[in-house]
C-alpha cells in the first residue's frame, strides 16, 4: 500500500462550476480527504423578495444555466401550487415533452463532452476532433438537436421564455410539432451510433460500489420526470413515499464549513439524486427500448457504482426520445390547440418538484394578496449529492491506495468519481433558505 | 492578428450559471467545427483540463465580480490576455446578481448565524470592469449566439465589433411584434439595449431588459409608462429596473 499521497485538484475540471479534491495520506493514514464547494454564493432567496409571481421564475431560472428548463419549471410548478393554478392535460404533456428535452440535452453534454475524454484518454473534446471527427460531430449535431427539440415548445433553453404561471405564452404549429415527431424518429441512426460509442469503451468505466439511499420522484404512471412523489429505495430494495409538501422532512439541509453549498440527508447518512437514482426507483416503467439497452449493457436495479451514472443516462437519452414521441402522438390525437392561460385563484404558499438532469429539485415560494413573493426556498440535486460525493470519496481512496496505484491514477479516479455526478455547483451555491417573511 | 495563425482563445467563470458557457454547444456542428479552423480554446476549466501559460489573444470572463478574493484571479487573466471581453450579463453590467445589492440583510436572512463565516463572504455583484479593464461586452442573459460569432469574427478580421446602440422596441417593430402595452402588459423594451432580436416579446412576455440599458435611458419616463400605460404600482413600476439593471440605475 502507498505510503504518502497528496492530491490537491483546485477548480476541478470539465464539471459545471467550482469544486476541489484534496487527499492527504500520511505514513499510510488518510489526514484528510474532502470535497470542497467554493462557488461564490449568490443569494436568490434576497433577490426574489417583493417580486411578482409573474417574474419569480424568470429569476430562479438563473441559478443554472444547464437545467434553466427544470429551475423554470419546478418554479412555475410551485407557484402555481400556491395560486390554485391547475394546469390543463395538453399542458402537463407538452412540459412533460420539454422535460425529456431539457434531460436529454444535459446527459448527451456530459456523456460526450465531460465523460467520454476521460474513457477516450483525452484531456477534453477538442483533441479528439482529427482523430475521432465523425464521434464529436455526431455529438454537436446531436446536442444542436436536443437544443431545438426544446425550444420548439419552450422558446429557449438557456432561460426558457414560454413556460410560465398557468401554461405557456406561446404555441408551436401543429406541423412544427409533426416535424418534431419526424425528427425524434430520425435520431434513431444517431442513437445507435451513441450506443455504440459507449459499448466501446464501457470496459473503462470503473467498477466500484457503495450501498446508498437513492431518492427520485416516483409516479404509478409514468418513469417521473414532471410529476410525481417523493421516493427512496434502500439497498435492499425497500421504498418509501412522501408528499412533495413534506420535502424538507427527507432533505434535511445542514451547512458544512467546505463548502458555501448547504448538504442534506434522509434515512442514511447520505442519499443520491440524478439518473441512477431514477433508475433504481423507476426501472419497471422506463420504455420498452430503454430496458433493451440496459440489458444489452447487462446493467439492471439496483446498481451501486455511481460510475454508472452516466450510462443511466444514456438509458434516459432513448427513454426521453421514446417517450416523447408517445406523448406528441397523444397530444396531436387530442385535438391540439393554444390554450388560455389558467389564472390564479388564491395567493398562498406552494411546492413544486421535478426531475432536472442531476436529479430531484424542489421550490418552494410564498405570495401576498397582491400576488409579490414573500420568501422561498430551493433544494438543487447537487447539494444533494455533495454528502454522497465525500462518502464515497472515501470509501474509494482506501481501495485505489490499496490496488498501489499511482497519485496521477488516484487524481484521476477520483475526478471521474466526481464527474459521475454530473455536478452543478453553481446551482448548489444559490443559497435560497427556508425562511418566509409576512 | 494574423488569420494564419488561430487565435488563442480561454474561457474563464466567476459567480454566474455558465449559460452563456452552453450556448456554445448549441452552435450546431458546422459553425463549431468552422470556428476551430480559426481560433484554438487554451483553457476553458467547463469543458477541458489543459491550462495554459502563454499568452492569450481573447479571454472570454463570464461572471459577475462579487468577492474581493476574485481580484487577483481576474487581474492574472487581464494580464495574460490581449482582449478581454464580458461574456453575458453577469460580467457586463452584474445581472441578475446585483438584485440584492440595495439590500444589507441578504447575508444574514440567508445564513442565519452562519452568516459570519469566512468562506460565506460576498459584497454587493459589480461587472468584471468594476477590477479591471474590459475591451467588449457580450450583453444578454443568456449572451446572443449570432452576436458571439459575429463579434468573434470581426477580430479575427481586425474589425471593431459593432454592439447595437437603440432600444429593443425598435427590433419589435422590425420582426411585426404586437407591442406588449398594446396587450394590456408591461415591458423594459423602451430602455433595453437591443441586439437580441426581441425574442421576449415575440414569445408572449415582456422583456425584462437582459442586456442592460441602451445609453439613454429615460428612467423617469420608464417608471411613468409602467404605472400609467402597464398598470403596475407605484413600487413596483420603481423596482421593476432592478432585475438586470440595478447597477445601471441612477440610484445605484
Amino acid at each position: 500500500m502507498r505510503q504518502n499521497v497528496s492530491i490537491n485538484v483546485h477548480h476541478l475540471t470539465r464539471v459545471e462550476g467550482h469544486g476541489n479534491i484534496v487527499v492527504d495520506v500520511k505514513n499510510g493514514k488518510i489526514e484528510k480527504m474532502q470535497w470542497q464547494v467554493p462557488e461564490a454564493p449568490r443569494f436568490f432567496e434576497a433577490m426574489i423578495r417583493g417580486r411578482h409571481y409573474s417574474e419569480v421564475a424568470r429569476i430562479t431560472s438563473r441559478i443554472c444555466g444547464i437545467c434553466a428548463i427544470g429551475h423554470t419549471l419546478a418554479s412555475v410548478k410551485a407557484t402555481e401550487n400556491a395560486l390554485g393554478i391547475v394546469v390543463t392535460p395538453q399542458t402537463v404533456k407538452l412540459r412533460t415533452i420539454i422535460k425529456h428535452a431539457e434531460n436529454c440535452d444535459s446527459h448527451l453534454l456530459h456523456i460526450y463532452f465531460l465523460v467520454a475524454p476521460d474513457l477516450f484518454g483525452a484531456p477534453s473534446v477538442f483533441p479528439l476532433v482529427p482523430t475521432h471527427t465523425e464521434v464529436v460531430v455526431r455529438a454537436l449535431r446531436m446536442k444542436r438537436f436536443a437544443h431545438e427539440w426544446g425550444s420548439l415548445l419552450a422558446g429557449r433553453t438557456t432561460h426558457p421564455t414560454r413556460v410560465i404561471p398557468g401554461g405557456l405564452s406561446e404555441y408551436p404549429t401543429e406541423a412544427e410539432l409533426k416535424n418534431l415527431k419526424k425528427r425524434l424518429i430520425d435520431l434513431q441512426p444517431d442513437l445507435d451510433a451513441t450506443v455504440k460509442t459507449v459499448l466501446s469503451v464501457a470496459d473503462k468505466v470503473p467498477s466500484f460500489e457503495r450501498q446508498t439511499e437513492y431518492m427520485a420522484l416516483s409516479s404509478d404512471k409514468e418513469y417521473a420526470v414532471y410529476d410525481g412523489v417523493i421516493q427512496t429505495v434502500m439497498p435492499d430494495g425497500k421504498k418509501q413515499r412522501w408528499p412533495v409538501a413534506d420535502y424538507k422532512s427527507c432533505t434535511n439541509e445542514y451547512v458544512v464549513p467546505q463548502s458555501t453549498a448547504k448538504y442534506t440527508k434522509n434515512k442514511m447518512a447520505s442519499y443520491m439524486a440524478g439518473a441512477l437514482a431514477r433508475f433504481n426507483n423507476n426501472y419497471d416503467l422506463l420504455h420498452p427500448e430503454a430496458k433493451k439497452l440496459a440489458e444489452t449493457l447487462k446493467f439492471k436495479p439496483l446498481c451501486f457504482n455511481p460510475y454508472m451514472n452516466s450510462v443511466a443516462q444514456l438509458v434516459e437519452v432513448v427513454h426521453g426520445v421514446k417517450d416523447s414521441i408517445r406523448l406528441l402522438d397523444e397530444v396531436l390525437g387530442a385535438g391540439y390547440k393554444p390554450e388560455d392561460l389558467v389564472k390564479p385563484k388564491k395567493f398562498g404558499r406552494g411546492q413544486g418538484a421535478v426531475e432536472v438532469p442531476r436529479g430531484i429539485l424542489f421550490h418552494e415560494y410564498g405570495y401576498d394578496d397582491k400576488g409579490m413573493c414573500t420568501g422561498g426556498n430551493c433544494i438543487i440535486p447537487t447539494n444533494q449529492n455533495h454528502g454522497n460525493i465525500q462518502l464515497d470519496l472515501e470509501a474509494l481512496v482506501p481501495k485505489l491506495l490499496a490496488a498501489e496505484k499511482d497519485e496521477k491514477a488516484i487524481e484521476l479516479g477520483l475526478e471521474m468519481l466526481v464527474r459521475a455526478y454530473d455536478p452543478c455547483i453553481s446551482c448548489s451555491t444559490h443559497y435560497l433558505k427556508v425562511e418566509f417573511k409576512r | 492578428m494574423s488569420a494564419k495563425r488561430k487565435v488563442k482563445v480561454a474561457f474563464f467563470d466567476f459567480a454566474c450559471c455558465e449559460g452563456c458557457q452552453v450556448e456554445l454547444t448549441n452552435l450546431s456542428d458546422p459553425i463549431f467545427v468552422g470556428l476551430l479552423d480559426h481560433i484554438e480554446f487554451v483553457e476553458f476549466r467547463e469543458v477541458m483540463k489543459e491550462k495554459t501559460t502563454e499568452p492569450i489573444d481573447i479571454a472570454f470572463v463570464e461572471g459577475s465580480f462579487t468577492r474581493e478574493s476574485d481580484r487577483a484571479r481576474l487581474e492574472d487573466i487581464r494580464k495574460r490576455a490581449s482582449i478581454v471581453i464580458a461574456y453575458g450579463a453577469c460580467a457586463a453590467t452584474a445581472g441578475i446578481n446585483a438584485m440584492k445589492n440595495h439590500t444589507t440583510d441578504y447575508k444574514e436572512y440567508v445564513y442565519g448565524k452562519d452568516a459570519a463565516m469566512p468562506h460565506l463572504d460576498s459584497q454587493k455583484a459589480l461587472p468584471i470592469s468594476a477590477a479591471i479593464k474590459v475591451d467588449y461586452a457580450l450583453h444578454g442573459c443568456p449572451m446572443d449566439r449570432a452576436e458571439f460569432v459575429r463579434v468573434v469574427s470581426d477580430l479575427l478580421h481586425g474589425k471593431q465589433p459593432l454592439i447595437p446602440n437603440y432600444p429593443v422596441c425598435v427590433e419589435c417593430k422590425m420582426r411585426e411584434t404586437v407591442c406588449r402595452y398594446e396587450l394590456n402588459d408591461h415591458c423594459l423594451g423602451l430602455v433595453a439595449r437591443a441586439g437580441c432580436g426581441a425574442p421576449c416579446p415575440a414569445d408572449g412576455i415582456p422583456c425584462e431588459a437582459c442586456r442592460g440599458f441602451w445609453d439613454h435611458p429615460n428612467e423617469e419616463a420608464i417608471e411613468e409608462v409602467l404605472k400609467s400605460k402597464g398598470g403596475l404600482s407605484a413600487e413596483r413600476a420603481r423596482e421593476k429596473t432592478r432585475m438586470f439593471t440595478a447597477t445601471m440605475r441612477r440610484d445605484a
